[in-house]
């Protein structure tokens, strides 16, 4: 009986499908209908994207039907397999998306958009990272910025801490906060089917740091291998800031891979303090919002970029960003594109907080609702070597393999040889195609 | 913590749920029983203009006839469409004979994999079997048998996923500088001063943690089919044995457990199928890291992450050859049973 339900409601479902699409439009400006959007956003971040859409179906009668998953990547290539995608899909790992191109799945967005403003009102290297092949497929709306050091000023300043310029700084201050007694970082890497990503930030900050964005670009594209001796370099960098046996970090391993990464900053609010820098993207300031008592951005945290490791490659960022696909050419998907690349409706979400930072030059730097988020805009924006997250540019099973690398290096440092080169095996078959 | 996250809030907008749900629920109150009620008369009607000697040989079939159907498109189909891919390519275009068998089985990591298969194998049937059959017993003997029951029971009621959040706050580990508020560590430090554990992430006990999810949801449901068998026996069979002066734990080991070996083996070897089949409480609480990666698990990173149907397909194989004989000897022992009624 439960599968001839099943049956009936595939049925029925099919038939609904159709009849939403006899829809008509109606009065200029109201396109009316809805929009299906596949993302990634839950509670505050979905709150405010909620906030995002409401000018938006005001103006054209649109309504929002949005589907929230954790697990994008897999909803996406079965809703499409299926041959019922959503009209758009927030922020698919680049991966995904460049099979789902390939695959004939996915329209580009080159006579879609209003390329003239886009050019206009957007950085080149913002519209050239939503190519493939040349054509472009993504609209980023909002970027984040990585490699940032969180920390708080009133810790810093009881103990005489400064805060580091150069590589050589940031040693110097670890080495001075262990003789003091204290631990020099939180690291949480911990987030479910995902753990292991926050430590992969670190070693990406690193390499583009530390090798520059050749070795970067080769080494997310599959053409350097994880044990070249760039790449291990940086492995052995970041093992340096963990210290032996991850002795430099607060609760060692254990705290490590049993700490949701959202709560790896609360060790810098306590008193005395678990530890005293906590390394994280511009986002994390929404989990901080979480925290009991709640820390006052300025007052109870400031952030400070993780400093250049070679002098060579100054300025260099891994900046990550919110990504939108038309998985389905409709009026109303369409509509909503146009509508997410212009000024106002980016600038819904930088006013609400959330180290979200405005792609669209033409917001202002004054709308950021506190210094913080201001000071982060202005690095976006004066990124030197910019180059987006490797993790997500790589193939899903790359990236997996790299998350539990993470944990594998961080739970055994010594271990460092056979993790680079079973991740060199991973590599060889990952960006394979057949 | 990592589980208050996963409570999404729901937020219900009537005017789309009433437009998208009405047409359907309409269709399903509707069109499911005419359309049942039209099959069985138009077929009956057909049926009947048959000779009279042939319509009982033809009935059967024009009555299962839709279900084969079904079950063919939707199980049979794609399960030989599996087998015949494992034995091509990623692309599905190159004949590669054994290859990806070949492949997965001298991949590094799969022995660890085989390895938790057989843990859950061993433990998970077991241990479901034990505390079921120990649960039906004891209740059996209790006034308060119906709540205690459903209490044990209640877990079946909820998804993996949402019984692998509930663990996750028993299992929460907090640094040993601070108070523990994961239930296990607290217990730990405060009553027995030990170090607080990583139950999830720390390889001597993460699988233990993990299979124990497991039993936890099962239990209730040996308990309630071995608690009906128990039942079945006959009041005067045990009466009989008391008068002649058997204890209680001889009529439990001469006569209870004998007359129950049909029930438990059947929901035994169920039980072995559900720990081949387990997926979920692994991949929400680990992902199939610290070395508690288990088939199906690695069966799908391999279908979603790498897009590898070559060896998905032979993962999947190879546990359709795992669960094919346990299924058979179920299937025996099922209508052993039945046929005793």
């Amino acid at each position: 009986m439960g599968r001839l339900i099943r049956i009936v409601a595939l049925i029925s479902s099919a038939v609904l499908g159709l009849a939403a699409c006899g829809g008509s439009s109606t009065a200029s400006g109201q396109i009316g209908g809805t929009v299906h959007i596949l993302g990634t956003w839950t509670g505050a971040e979905k709150d405010s994207f909620d906030a995002v859409m409401a000018p938006f179906t005001a103006q054209t009668g649109v309504k929002i039907s949005f589907e929230a998953t954790r697990d994008l990547d897999a909803i996406l290539q079965t809703k499409v397999a299926a041959g019922n995608p959503p009209d758009v899909t927030g922020a698919p790992g680049i991966g995904t998306l460049i099979k789902l191109v390939q695959a004939g799945k996915i329209p580009t967005l080159e006579d879609k958009l209003d390329m003239n403003a886009l050019n206009a009102q957007y950085g080149a290297d913002w519209i050239n990272l939503g190519k493939i092949n040349g054509k472009l497929y993504t609209l980023y709306a909002w970027a984040a910025l990585k490699g940032l050091v969180w920390y708080d000023p009133k810790a810093f300043a009881a103990k005489g801490y400064t805060v580091p310029k150069t590589w050589d700084d940031l040693i110097a201050l670890q080495t001075k906060i262990r003789s003091d007694g204290g631990r020099p970082w939180c690291v949480a890497l911990e987030s479910q089917a995902a753990s292991g990503w926050p430590g992969s930030d670190w070693v990406k900050e690193i390499v583009l740091s530390q090798s520059g964005g050749t070795v970067y670009d080769n080494w997310w594209m599959g053409k350097q291998t994880w044990s070249s001796p760039e790449i291990k370099q940086a492995w052995k960098t970041w093992g340096q800031i963990l210290g032996a046996n991850d002795s430099n970090v607060y609760g060692g391993s254990q705290y490590m891979v049993a700490t949701t990464f959202g709560d790896g900053g609360q060790g810098l609010f306590t008193s005395p303090p678990k530890c005293y820098m906590f390394n994280q993207g511009s986002f994390i300031t929404s989990f901080f919002d979480g925290y009991t008592p709640k820390p006052t951005a300025g007052a109870d945290y400031a952030v400070f970029p993780l400093p250049d490791v070679n002098s060579a490659n100054v300025g260099a960022h891994v900046l990550a960003g919110d990504a939108f696909v038309m998985t389905k050419d409709t009026p109303q998907a369409r509509a909503l594109l146009k509508y997410l690349a212009t000024a106002p409706a980016q600038d819904i979400w930088v006013k609400r907080g959330g180290g979200k930072i405005a792609i669209n030059k033409q917001v202002s730097l004054d709308d950021y609702p506190d210094p913080i988020s201001k000071s982060l805009a202005q690095v976006v924006v004066t990124t030197k070597i910019g180059r987006y997250d490797a993790g997500d540019l790589m193939p899903s099973d790359m990236r997996n393999a790299y998350w539990s690398a993470i944990l594998k290096f961080v739970q055994n440092q010594n271990q460092l040889d056979t993790i680079l080169a079973d991740l060199d095996k991973v590599q060889k078959t990952a960006y394979a195609t057949s | 913590m990592a589980g208050l996250r996963l409570i999404v809030r729901l937020q219900v907008d009537w005017q789309t749920l009433l437009t998208v749900n009405l047409p359907i629920l309409l269709f399903v109150i509707i069109g499911v029983p005419l359309v049942l009620i039209g099959y069985i008369l138009g077929t009956e009607f057909l049926v009947k203009r048959l000779p009279k000697r042939s319509q009982p040989s033809f009935r059967p079939w024009v009555w299962v006839g839709p279900a084969i159907v079904f079950v063919g498109l939707i199980l049979v189909y794609p399960m030989i469409g599996t087998v015949v891919r494992s034995f091509f390519d990623r692309g599905g275009n190159g004949f590669v004979g054994f290859g990806n068998f070949v492949r997965m089985l001298t991949d590094p990591g799969i022995l660890i994999v085989l390895r938790n298969n057989l843990l859950w194998l061993l433990l998970y049937p077991g241990l479901v079997l034990i505390f079921g059959l120990l649960l039906a017993v004891l209740s059996d003997r209790v006034k308060y048998e119906k709540p205690v029951k459903s209490l044990i029971f209640m877990p079946m009621a909820i998804s993996f996923v949402a019984m692998a959040v509930i663990w996750q706050f028993v299992y929460y580990y907090r640094p040993p500088d601070v108070p523990q508020t994961g239930t296990l560590n607290a217990i730990l430090v405060n009553l027995f001063h030990g170090q607080p554990i990583t139950w999830i992430q720390d390889t001597r006990f993460n699988n233990f943690a993990l299979i124990l999810i497991g039993v936890w949801g099962g239990t209730g449901f040996a308990m309630v089919i071995l608690s009906a068998a128990l039942k079945g026996i006959p009041g005067e069979l045990l009466e009989a044995a008391r008068v002649d002066g058997a204890t209680e734990v001889t009529i439990f080991r001469r006569i209870i457990l004998p007359l129950m070996m049909p029930t438990i083996v059947v929901v035994g070897t169920t039980m072995v199928i559900f720990a081949l089949k387990a997926f979920d409480v692994v991949y929400v609480m680990t992902a199939g890291n610290y070395n508690t990666d288990i088939l199906a698990r690695r069966m799908y990173s391999e279908l979603y992450n790498a897009g590898n149907n070559a060896n998905a397909s032979a993962l999947a194989v190879i546990l359709l050859l795992a669960v094919v004989p346990v299924l058979i000897f179920n299937l025996r022992q099922f209508r052993a049973v039945e046929a005793r009624r």
